[in-house]
């Protein structure tokens, strides 16, 4: 997986927040304050015009300019918190030209680090990290098990997306949703599901790709 | 739901260009989104810096000038501003002496001005940062975000900022800023929720004869929905949360402030009833406010703030303001 791949999957991500805005608006106007999907949509859109402008010669480069570019434009917490991630994920790939699914692994690894580091959420509190953690276990463990490409991505993103449903049941214990407290259950957490749908826009990308 | 605009895209940008035409004492730099004051930064005093979501004007823009905030950066509506924005105030402010960040207790303002404060450091400019937290509706615990930064963020910038005009150290105006938040409770009640522009619809839906206890500033739902009752009921339910968190005592400042959608004739009605309930647990209010300074849109309801009052934070309130919102003593 080289540069352009990875601008892909930054531009794929970018088409699936903006036709999913409404769909995130409305998770956040449920529990929060109804900006999730316009800052998500406003974020990505200007991660494109980035890749656009400036040269990426490498995956990491691709990642690191594009979660600088979300602090830089979204604000709220998703900005800090998506931000790190990828420039977690960018650092973590160094100077590669050309990203294993390993490597690939390993920098998900770095971004799950940088967000509970920042955010302070561990699984269970109904955050992004609940799509996040699995996913980065799932594909893990297909590695570990000698899964193809497309079956590893596979895996990963359907945890992503367990995951983000999972967040449903859940009691909100951190961001705008734990003010409301027991009023968060029954709801399914806006960034565990944007989460979700940008590690499905990374399966997208390789499933298009593979031969 | 109509409103005022002319896109949604636009609305931050547009309003601040009527702000800018509107204030000369301000100097708004639209493109970057910071206001300042525009005498530029008085050197030798602690520089000022707030910011958070457009929406909830006058918050914190309209409280830019002499004796309260140096710059207020606007974020778009409801969303924490960026860290860029926190560093070229926190930039523009610097007098020589360090910067006091104000800081509403949201994960955004906090994970931004968080960063901003480190942006800050590296070009050595020295940053403290005051949280504001004095919302009683959220239980403060480790199961939550913790207690909402709301009124007294008006507080803390008064008071603060009238310690700093005064020419007062960098730790000494946070230790009141500090002083200000741990002395004050607040507690919203809301009969409408309010619409984002870009959404296009109310945030959360009430019935004609319901309302929502324990609300924040940004049209979330809050604590729980209740029947709509009497205005003495409501004042009374709000001002019970704060009685039980903090006892009033004493002399007291006290805010009752409207959402943004609430009409003046029931803002002071409203205050009548905390007058009174106020003075039956035998406390005083020395000084007050009613009217919008922290708002949510056209959000229908009301806040009231309540700050336990010593002789010198009574001076600091006392002392000359000259902002688009808060203007005494000059």
């Amino acid at each position: 997986m080289d540069a352009a791949f990875f601008r892909d999957w930054m531009t794929a991500a970018a088409a699936v927040v903006e036709t999913q805005r409404d769909h995130l608006t409305q998770l956040d106007a449920a529990i929060g304050d109804a900006d999730h999907g316009i800052n998500m949509a406003r974020g990505f859109s200007a991660v494109t015009a980035a890749l656009e402008q400036k040269d990426t010669p490498t995956p990491g480069s691709v990642l690191t300019l594009a979660g600088s570019t979300l602090i830089s434009k979204v604000g709220g917490a998703s900005g800090p918190l998506y931000g790190m991630a990828l420039r977690s994920a960018g650092k973590a790939l160094g100077d590669t030209s050309d990203a294993d699914l390993h490597a690939l692994a390993g920098a998900l690894e770095a971004a799950l680090a940088g967000v509970q580091k920042l955010g302070a959420a561990r699984e269970g509190e109904k955050t992004m990290v609940d799509a996040l953690a699995p996913a980065v276990s799932a594909l893990a463990k297909a590695l570990a098990e000698g899964a193809p490409g497309d079956g590893a991505l596979s895996a990963l993103a359907a945890a992503a997306l367990a995951g983000a449903q999972s967040t449903i049941s859940m009691q909100a214990l951190k961001g705008r949703a734990s003010y409301l407290g027991p009023r968060s259950v029954g709801h399914e957490d806006p960034g565990a599901a944007s989460m979700a749908l940008i590690l499905g826009a990374l399966r997208d990308v390789a499933a298009r790709q593979a031969p | 739901m109509k409103k005022l605009i002319n896109s949604p895209d636009t609305v931050v940008t547009d309003a601040l260009a009527g702000v800018a035409a509107a204030h000369p004492s301000l100097a708004v730099d639209i493109e970057n989104k910071v206001i300042t004051r525009a005498g530029g930064p008085t050197l030798g005093k602690v520089g000022l810096v707030s910011g958070g979501g457009s929406g909830h004007e006058p918050l914190h823009g309209g409280f830019v000038g002499f004796g309260m905030l140096d710059a207020a950066c606007p974020g778009e509506v409801f969303t924490s501003p960026v860290p860029d924005q926190m560093l070229a105030a926190t930039k523009a402010v610097d007098g020589g002496v360090g910067v006091l960040h104000v800081v509403k207790n949201y994960t955004g303002d906090v994970l931004n001005f968080q960063m901003a404060a480190e942006l800050a450091a590296d070009d050595g400019i020295e940053v403290t940062p005051v949280v504001v937290n004095d919302d009683v509706a959220v239980q403060d615990s480790l199961y939550t975000a913790g207690r909402r930064g709301v009124g007294a963020t008006v507080f803390v910038e008064k008071i603060a900022g009238a310690l700093a005009e005064r020419g007062a150290p960098l730790a000494d105006v946070a230790a009141v800023a500090a002083e200000v938040n741990e002395r004050s409770r607040s507690f919203g009640v809301a009969l409408s929720s309010c619409t984002i522009p870009a959404a296009g619809k109310p945030t959360f839906d009430l019935g004609d004869d319901e309302i929502e206890l324990g609300i924040g500033i940004h049209g979330e739902p809050g604590r729980r929905r209740a029947p709509l009752a009497p205005a003495a009921e409501l004042a009374a339910a709000a001002m019970d949360a704060i009685h039980a968190d903090q006892p009033l005592d004493g002399d007291l400042l006290v805010m009752v402030n409207g959402m943004g959608g609430t009409p003046l004739i029931e803002l002071y009605l409203v205050y009548n009833e905390v007058h009174k309930y106020v003075t039956g647990k035998g406390a005083r209010i020395a000084r007050n406010l009613v009217g919008n300074y922290i708002t949510s849109l056209e959000m229908q309801g009301f806040s009231v703030s309540v700050c336990r009052l010593s002789d010198t934070l009574e001076q600091l309130w006392d002392a000359p303001v000259d902002t688009p919102a808060l203007r005494w003593g000059r």
